[in-house]
């Protein structure tokens, strides 16, 4: 009897192996199979959806009031965020082909970024969470500045047979769920969020980060601020927030493709993701309750008033989640780019300048094409005043 | 022209003193070779100490080894206990999954093995050979991929019947509990099993085929059927040879990074029970969080898992070597 029983397991593994190894293709479209974002906006009746469709102006022009610095080193390198490699890509070969100088962006993760600039081994660095006061004392080279370049949303995605996207969420009950108060798709609290939406049965699969990210700093920075069970299962808001927290639940995935992965093989997974990674995987992904009690699904038009009302120190260096428009999606986040502000080199700074304030400018309008959102007039007005302060001995490099 | 040294430039002499240096040239060289695999894992391992050593010193050498939570955002400049770079549970995973990779690919290797050398007929040898060997040429982030779209969906009836069966058993039930999210300890020991299998499989063609063709004759002569052939003939004869490769498929696994950390679900904060829950192993976290190591002694943590990695697999090749020589002695 014992023996027919191990059989018949080991026949049925090798019997799934084998199919697996047959592994049909409807498996990998699954990840991608989910609605439209756009299809859901109807069933779920959400005030919003005149919002996400309103074409809202993606080329702001903005100016570049610095111009162009003359003696730039024609070839500048720099390595960091993975979230922002991409857009680096596109703004490098534009930059290439309006000017004929050559950015190197390495996609080495923000803390590579941000130690390849402490120890002066690239021009410029870049993080997603930008520089703490400890890190900059740590650098070689003296003060360094910190330069926002886009807007980027976090959402919440999830895996739901039937269920299509724009479920709706608050902070807390985002919270609860990450801290595993909330377990199952049919808890009161989200049904109570989400009348007339037959929520299954079934154990909720949380996904996240296995790797430190930026991504991550930022959705933990929202619950943080919106759910009170969240900061005291991690055991108080320094402990909750960061590149890296200690997830009660759940499974790990490396990086965008990974969390994607799992929850598009994983029926009743929620995860977070990059909304430029959702968007254009055409993940389904929910609706999110931001300051002023509406939801709000993540789309360009709601990200770019995640400025509005901030008030930035002077480093720039501050997070943009849970802002006070009323329209705007609350899980918002910028990148930092990392300059030194006393160059060595005044060909090497003259290229920085030209460089970032082409970004600024030129460049915000291709934000966009890569589902990033531009800066904003405000704070690309105060971006381009860092870029201000760089010096070569002493004297400013850019007038 | 005659000089006293003509005398002994005889055509030998040249040649002796010719071989003379190409042999101590080529001793020499090989000396090297040798050397330098030494002081290559010399210096990785203490590299590793090197990289390791503030965390080493701050939290102390063996208090990795006394927890299982991983959870770096507790860690701070100054406390050191309790140490919040625990490391069981990581050699936990790299422990079960290879096992349960082992435990699938050795009875599957030698039955390909024994086919292949054996049973199969002449003119399928070889491209089976191939084949095999083939399964050795996917690259391991292909494996992984294939574990996440292909295996992990066909993977949930089974496991959810061991788990309604097995999972019911008082006491080991534990380890066969749900629920099941597909991405798993088990899922990546089947994985594992799969990329050493070519490997193992590779060794046993060739220890079976050093089995003397006279003891098999002789067994078949003796009217035992083929597989009292191989029972009598063969496998006792193979035994050390079958360890070996089990180590050598055991080192293969221990180390195997991107597959695992695709599968495995990457759970850092305590040991899981459950072969059909989530973990991480001792390479997954280092592939997981070396770029983003940004809390205090958190790279330097990452180079102490890599340090106790490099310190298992050496005692296991030196057990696995020990346990090839007594099976080889009670042989002889």
């Amino acid at each position: 009897m014992r023996l027919k029983f191990s059989g018949v397991v080991a026949g049925a593994l090798g019997l799934a192996v084998a199919l697996a190894g047959c592994g049909s293709t409807s498996n990998v479209s699954s990840t991608t199979a989910a609605a439209p974002s756009g299809a859901a906006n109807v069933s779920f009746g959400s005030a919003n959806q005149k919002l996400c469709s309103s074409s809202v102006n993606t080329t702001p022009n903005y100016k570049n009031t610095i111009g162009t610095v003359s003696g730039g080193a024609s070839a500048i390198s720099g390595a960091g965020s993975t979230f922002a490699a991409p857009m680096y890509s596109d703004w490098a070969s534009a930059y290439d082909k309006a000017s004929g100088v050559a950015v190197a962006y390495a996609s080495i993760g923000s803390g590579g970024g941000v130690a390849a600039i402490q120890a002066e081994t690239l021009n410029f660095g870049d993080s997603d969470s930008g520089m703490t006061p400890a890190d900059i004392s740590a650098a070689k080279g003296g003060p360094i500045l910190q330069i926002p370049l886009l807007l980027g949303a976090v959402v919440p995605t999830y895996n739901l047979p039937g269920i299509p996207a724009g479920l709706k969420f608050t902070g807390n009950v985002l919270g609860e769920i990450f801290a595993g108060k909330i377990t199952n798709w049919d808890d009161p609290a989200l049904k109570a969020l989400n009348p007339g939406v037959k929520l299954p049965n079934m154990p909720i699969a949380v996904a996240h980060r296995s790797d430190g990210s930026g991504t991550t700093n930022i959705f933990t920075n929202y619950l943080t601020q919106t759910s009170p069970t969240w900061v005291s299962k991690l055991g108080g808001p320094s402990k909750s927030t960061g590149l890296t927290v200690a997830w009660p639940v759940g499974i790990g995935g490396k990086g965008n493709e990974g969390v994607s992965a799992v929850v598009g093989q994983t029926k009743g997974a929620l995860g977070y993701l990059e909304s430029d990674y959702a968007i254009s995987e055409h993940l389904t992904y929910g609706q999110v309750e931001n300051k002023s009690g509406n939801f709000i699904e993540p789309c360009i038009p709601s990200i770019i008033p995640a400025v509005d009302g901030v008030t930035f120190p002077p480093s720039l260096n501050t997070f943009l989640t849970n802002g006070s428009n009323a329209n705007v999606y609350p899980i918002v986040g910028t990148t930092y780019a990392l300059v030194y502000e006393h160059q060595t080199s005044r060909a090497i700074a003259a290229g920085l300048v030209n460089f970032f304030s082409w970004v600024l400018s030129t460049g915000q309008n291709s934000n966009a094409s890569l589902y990033y959102a531009p800066l904003g007039s405000s704070l690309q007005a105060l971006a381009l005043a860092q870029l201000k302060k760089i010096t070569v001995n002493g004297q400013p490099v850019a007038s | 022209m005659a000089s006293p040294a003509a005398v002994s430039d005889l055509p030998t002499d040249h040649l002796r003193g010719r071989v003379g240096y190409a042999d101590r040239l080529f001793k020499a060289t090989m000396f090297a070779a040798a050397g330098i695999v030494l002081l290559v894992l010399l210096c990785t391992a203490a590299f590793l100490i090197d990289q390791g050593w503030p965390a080493l010193r701050h939290y102390g050498f063996f208090s990795f080894l006394t927890s299982s939570r991983w959870a770096p955002s507790d860690a701070t400049p100054k406390g050191t206990h309790p140490n919040p770079y625990g490391i069981l549970q990581f050699a936990y995973g790299t422990a079960v999954t290879s096992l349960i990779g082992m435990v699938i690919a050795l009875p599957v290797a030698v039955a390909v093995a024994l086919f292949i050398t054996e049973v199969a007929p002449a003119w399928m040898r070889r491209p089976l050979s191939y084949a095999v060997d083939l399964l050795a040429a996917i690259p391991s982030v292909v494996y992984g991929f294939w574990g996440i779209f292909a295996l992990l969906p066909a993977l949930h009836p089974i496991v959810n019947f061991l788990i309604s069966t097995l999972g019911r058993i008082p006491g080991v039930g534990a380890v066969f509990a749900g629920p099941f999210f597909g991405v798993s300890y088990f899922a990546a020991g089947l994985v594992l099993a799969i990329m050493v299998l070519p490997i193992v499989t590779a060794i046993f063609r060739e220890v079976f085929a050093t089995t003397p063709i006279d003891e098999k004759e002789a067994a078949r002569a003796l009217g035992l059927t083929r597989w009292e052939m191989l029972r009598t003939a063969l496998l006792p004869r193979s035994r050390s040879g079958i360890v070996g490769a089990g180590i050598l498929g055991l080192g293969r696994a221990f180390g195997e990074t991107i597959a695992v950390t695709m599968v495995i679900g990457n759970s850092v904060l305590a040991i899981t029970t459950s072969i059909f829950g989530q973990g991480a192993t001792m390479s997954s976290v280092i592939a997981n969080e070396f770029t983003e190591a940004v809390e205090p002694f958190h790279l330097q943590s990452l180079f102490v898992v890599a340090f106790w990695l490099l310190v298992i697999t050496f005692v296991v090749n030196v057990a696995g070597r020990l346990v090839v020589r007594r099976t080889r002695a009670g042989l002889a």
